[in-house]
């Protein structure tokens, strides 16, 4: 599928790698862009969607790159909505407790940031298990 | 694929690490592989200078989190340097400016270190 294609329906679909990662990023650029908003704020918003694959890879697909992501922008009146669904385990980022990076540190621990980045970059965090199906609703308030 | 970079060099006893490009899930581990070499030279005193980075997520901020303490045990540590703004701003959401220093250039990293 062709970048233009994803950007004209507003859908990107992915394997379960890090290697798609950036192409993640690029989607979510490009389609912030077309609607003509700030590129900064752009950057954050693909940073967002970054840590909410990054953690469908890990925790919903525990690493195995054969698992399908798929990614839906929707820019609904003053919402810049991001729809991101994957049929792994179910795994609630909003049951994430805010991390210690402090003790984290002291035991030589990395890891545990990304949700509660994503928490802080984005207005609305929203997740869903509908049957085999999780769905995870990340919202951008544009005003 | 994300394109990253990782290099060290050396300034006296102290190693410099320069990060470009984009660091992510995906290249974070060259980063780790670039810290377990230092470890394994015993080289504690870390300047990452990330003039050409143009991206952070939050697996390469837990790579510094990882490998932080090791360093400090040793009578090192890890400093930044030339961060651009917008990957800053994403150290400072997360309170890292009050458990790492951060400074504009490698020379007033490194004058740090040899104070």
């Amino acid at each position: 599928m062709s970048k233009e294609k994803n950007i004209a329906n507003n859908e990107l679909v992915i394997y379960s790698s890090t290697d798609n990662l950036s192409e993640v990023r690029e989607f979510i650029a490009a389609a912030w862009i077309s609607y003509g908003y700030d590129n900064k704020e752009g950057m954050k918003v693909a940073l967002s969607v970054d840590e909410a694959c990054t953690n469908i890879i890990k925790h919903a697909y525990h690493n195995k790159a054969n698992g399908i992501i798929k990614i839906k922008v929707e820019n609904k009146k003053d919402k810049f909505i991001i729809k991101i669904t994957d049929k792994g385990s179910h795994f609630d980022p909003n049951q994430v407790p805010e991390p210690n990076i402090p003790e984290r540190q002291k035991n030589k621990r990395g890891g545990g940031l990304g949700m509660f980045l994503m928490k802080k970059l984005m207005d609305e965090v929203k997740y869903m298990n509908k049957g085999r199906t999780n769905e995870l609703i990340l919202v951008k308030h544009l005003n | 694929m994300a394109d990253f970079n990782v290099s060290s060099r050396e300034q006296g006893q102290i190693c410099i690490i320069d990060v470009k490009g984009y660091l992510d899930a995906h290249t974070a581990p060259d980063l780790e592989n670039e810290f377990n070499k230092l470890i394994d030279n015993q080289q504690y005193k870390v300047v990452v200078n990330f003039d050409e980075l143009n991206y952070i997520s939050s697996a390469g901020l837990g790579v510094f989190m990882a490998y932080v303490e090791t360093m400090r045990e040793h009578k090192g540590d890890i400093k930044f340097s030339s961060l651009k703004d917008d990957v800053y701003n994403i150290f400072d959401l997360l309170g890292f400016p009050v458990l790492y220093e951060f400074y504009d250039n490698d020379e007033e990293a490194i004058f740090k270190f040899n104070q």
